[in-house]
């Protein structure tokens, strides 16, 4: 029998010196790794099922641990590296597909570190902040193309559902199941406090959180779990989800012992069952049936509420768009091939889908193309990692963007990457009860608010610097940025110029 | 030939002064009044452009669309009036009068032209007819070389070249000019594009406008703009406002009052303690026009026919000055502008960032201009 032992990928280090042999790091590591020797009277680490989620590191009262990337290595090889050949053994011993989480960590372009932003100088003035006002708040859905007017010739002022946001900013969909309760708790109560919109996901909508409504974006996954008439009348707007930037055309599997109590609830499925959410929604084959189901949604919430329709960037992105845009869909989402997931195989994680600057400057442009970039809304996430990022974003034609990544991280996830195995350290992804009351939502809730305000204070500072006062102005302004180290192809499909033009 | 502006694909900002002289009882004031008025503000310009509006300076032809018409050649204006034959029945023609003087130089062929859309192209076009004038106007302007259609209203005409704007009025003898509103330019670009037609005011039939500003949300507003049939190919702020002024009063059909609450609409904290029915309606119009909202520092002048609207930015970040005497109105970017030409102002104010000055003829005068609005 060959065996198939891979050196841990990190160790976790010990400072002897250091250690007080408090036993807190054994407590809470759900992995394992740490445990007293009673033998040898000490703290020893067994780093094979360290996953460097630096929960050790953080709670340590001495600060006596740290992981390093381990210096084991197999033969160099630029071709067949260390992941390649480990990967192979992995598979060949179990005959599996590959799991992973978050998203795609792989060396390609960030387009988002290779655009530049402008600011006044001389010909106009820029504006403080502190001194002007200084406006984000944006409205999303369709724009009203007809101008009605009643009998005295006054405007009448109705519009179609529009979703108001404080600043351009909505947490992304994070299923309860696939995130625990005190998670989706923080990011509700975060998204209230903040006057922004949080995402259910595809697993429902925990009765404790109807009360969140008004900032709620319920959505509808080709599994269907958790819809109802209250479900989806409890939100501000309903999306569906066609596609995610980590998995494109791939649906999803929460196991069935992730299937427990409130959450076999809340998905209205049996305990323990398999929730498999199937690739395709298996009424929709085709963009026609897109608008049914659309309109179905519509009929269902009595057309109060505003329909998302979720796609991942995929090649021929800016054709679906313009696709959707005509099914009577209010907003369009976008999702990055670098969006986070729970749960995905690697090989489609790591390859499938195009980067979100890409697909959002396609798609803008076509929709303005062809004239219809009123009829919608364009909301980007997959990874919107700062708020220069954000301010990119909009400079290339969003409306808004989708965050879930840096709001778990704001939570306390350190991007170890290991959602899939259910054994959060930080209580985010897991529902082990011991695991999930580890994260205490009001400090939760803390985080994500300071987070989004620290973001909305440097977008207010760049616009600043613009000359810009309202978040509108800046939205599809493409002068606003310039390229640094990009070929003509991907300055023309970004519709930017080079730095120095 | 000169580069035109735009032609290298860059966006130019530029600094200015503006003037705007009004009489709402219809008095025609001389074009030299105009003159005087802006050349005071000499050192707001740098030579690069100069120019004005006159409205109700042509009562003889106060029902066809003047065109003027700057040529590149003969050859141009050749190929170009052979085009006006093929869609519009040509009134009359002449050049434009012009006093040759040593500050300006290099000037194109410079001709006028009073039009009437041909009925039987008009119907088949299937357009109103100030559609089918635009158009027109537009394919001649970006499809025959060399020449170029800078006025096309009716009832009005704009005067531009590359000088001072005290020199460009003397070139173009504005003293044999009497018209009831006069608005002037003296431009102050940040590049030497030289072209005549970069000149300002830029004018879509009866709208004119003269801008002092850089915008920033200039790019925001042209890819909107440009999924309506408008093409930015000068990639100047006037241009660009030019089309939404005549998007949003003439396809839109806003007022003047509600297009200033779309380009320079109230923060939303004003809005929220309007009162209602005020609230939605301001809600509706900037939420509705959202990629229309202008930022950075600008002043407004726009010229129409029966009237004349001043808006300065939200944060009033250019300087504009209203002044009143009797039934005439005076706004400028310098108070100095006013007293120069009437010292004896009976008020005098500075327009708040975001409010619309608005002064319209008196109906009488309005019936006398043969005003369609």
């Amino acid at each position: 029998m060959i065996r198939d032992y891979l050196y841990p990928e990190y160790e976790a280090v010990r400072n002897p010196d250091l250690c007080i042999g408090c036993r807190a790091c054994e407590r809470q590591c759900a992995n394992l790794v740490h445990r007293f020797d009673s033998d040898l009277n000490k703290m020893v680490s067994d780093s094979t099922n360290c996953v460097d989620c630096q929960r050790c590191v953080c709670i340590c009262p001495t600060h006596a641990l740290k992981i390093v990337k381990s210096d084991h290595t197999f033969k160099a090889n630029a071709n067949w590296t260390g992941e390649v050949i480990s990967d192979v053994i992995r598979q060949a011993g179990t005959g599996a597909v590959l799991l992973s989480a978050m998203g795609n960590p792989k060396e390609y372009p960030v387009y988002w570190d290779k655009i530049l932003i402008n600011a006044s100088q001389v010909t106009n003035p820029s504006i403080d902040p502190l001194r002007e006002p200084m406006e984000t708040k944006t409205y999303l859905g369709k724009k009203t193309s007809e101008i009605r007017r009643d009998r005295n010739g006054n405007i009448i002022p109705e519009t179609s559902p529009q979703l108001e946001l404080e600043t351009p900013i909505m947490f992304s969909a994070m299923s309860y199941g696939s995130i625990s309760y005190n998670a989706h708790k923080s990011l509700a109560t975060a998204a209230e406090e903040l006057g922004i919109l949080y995402n259910t996901g595809e697993g429902g909508l925990h009765e404790d959180f109807y009360q969140y409504g008004p900032n709620t974006i319920v959505q509808v996954a080709s599994g269907r779990f958790g819809v109802h008439e209250d479900y989806l009348n409890a939100g501000a707007a309903i999306e569906i989800k066609m596609g995610q930037g980590a998995k494109p055309g791939i649906g999803g599997h929460l196991p069935g012992e992730k299937i427990v109590d409130d959450i076999s609830k809340t998905r209205m499925i049996p305990e323990g069952t398999d929730a498999i959410s199937p690739a395709p929604h298996h009424d929709i084959y085709s963009i026609e049936d897109l608008r049914q189901l659309v309109f179905s949604l519509k009929e269902a919430s009595d057309y109060k509420k505003p329909v998302i329709v979720k796609i991942a960037a995929v090649h021929n992105v800016a054709a679906i768009a313009s696709g959707i845009a005509r099914s009577g869909a209010d907003i369009i989402a976008i999702d990055g091939y670098r969006g986070g997931t729970g749960a995905a195989p690697k090989r489609i994680r790591d390859n499938v889908g195009i980067p979100i600057e890409l697909a959002l400057a396609s798609v803008d442009q076509r929709l303005r193309d062809e004239g219809i970039r009123g009829a919608v809304s364009v909301v980007v996430g997959g990874s919107i990692r700062s708020s220069a990022d954000i301010v990119k974003a909009i400079a290339l034609g969003a409306d808004a963007v989708y965050i879930a990544t840096s709001a778990l991280i704001a939570m306390g996830c350190h991007l170890c990457r290991s959602c899939q195995a259910g054994k959060c350290n930080w209580g985010i992804a897991t529902q082990v009860p011991e695991l999930v009351k580890r994260l205490n939502p009001a400090d939760g809730k803390e985080r994500l608010v300071n987070l989004v305000h620290a973001w909305t204070h440097e977008i207010k500072e760049m616009m600043g610097g613009m000359g810009i006062n309202s978040i509108e102005a800046l939205r599809g302004n493409r002068l606003m940025l310039r390229g640094i180290g990009l070929t003509e192809k991907e300055l023309e499909i970004l519709g930017i110029k080079h730095a120095g033009e | 030939m000169l580069t035109r502006e735009g032609e290298n694909g860059n966006r130019i900002p530029a600094g200015c002064a503006i003037s705007g002289i009004f009489s709402k009882s219809g008095t025609r004031i001389n074009g030299k009044k105009i003159i005087d008025s802006i050349s005071v503000m000499h050192d707001r310009s740098n030579g690069l452009g100069g120019g004005f509006a006159g409205y109700g300076i042509y009562p003889e032809y106060k029902n066809q669309y003047a065109f003027h018409v700057f040529y590149e050649t003969n050859e141009a204006k050749e190929i170009c009036e052979r085009y006006l034959d093929r869609h519009f029945d040509v009134i009359n023609l002449s050049k434009i009068p012009i006093t040759r003087i040593p500050e300006i130089k290099d000037e194109p062929l410079i001709w006028r032209y009073f039009v009437d859309p041909l009925r039987t192209r008009l119907a088949s076009s299937q357009l109103d007819e100030k559609e089918y004038v635009v158009r027109c106007v537009n394919r001649i302007n970006t499809r025959l070389d060399g020449c170029y259609v800078f006025s096309c209203g009716k009832n009005m005409g704009v005067f531009k070249a590359v000088g001072f704007p005290e020199d460009v009025g003397r070139f173009y003898r504005l003293n044999e000019y009497d018209g009831y509103c006069w608005t002037a330019h003296g431009r102050y670009p940040t590049n030497t594009p030289g072209w005549w037609g970069g000149a300002h005011p830029f004018a879509m039939l009866d709208y004119s406008i003269v801008h002092n500003g850089e915008i920033s949300s200039y790019d925001a507003n042209r890819r909107f703009i440009e999924m309506y049939g408008y093409k930015c190919n000068l990639l100047t702020d006037t241009e660009v406002i030019t089309y939404i002024t005549d998007y949003l009063l003439r396809k839109k059909k806003l007022t003047l009052e509600e297009m200033a609450a779309v380009v320079a609409a109230p923060f939303w904290s004003t809005i929220d303690h309007m009162e209602e029915p005020e609230r939605s309606r301001y809600k509706f119009l900037r939420n509705t026009f959202s990629s229309l909202l202008i930022t950075g520092p600008f002043s407004i002048l726009l010229g129409f026919t029966g009237g004349m609207m001043a808006l300065n930015d939200r944060l009033k970040l250019r300087s504009m000055v209203v002044g009143e005497k009797d039934d005439m109105v005076y706004i400028a970017s310098e108070e100095c502008a006013m007293r120069v030409v009437e010292p004896n102002l009976d008020n005098i104010w500075s327009p708040r960032g975001g409010e619309p000055v608005i002064v319209r003829l008196y109906d009488e005068a309005m019936e006398e201009i043969g005003g369609d609005e």
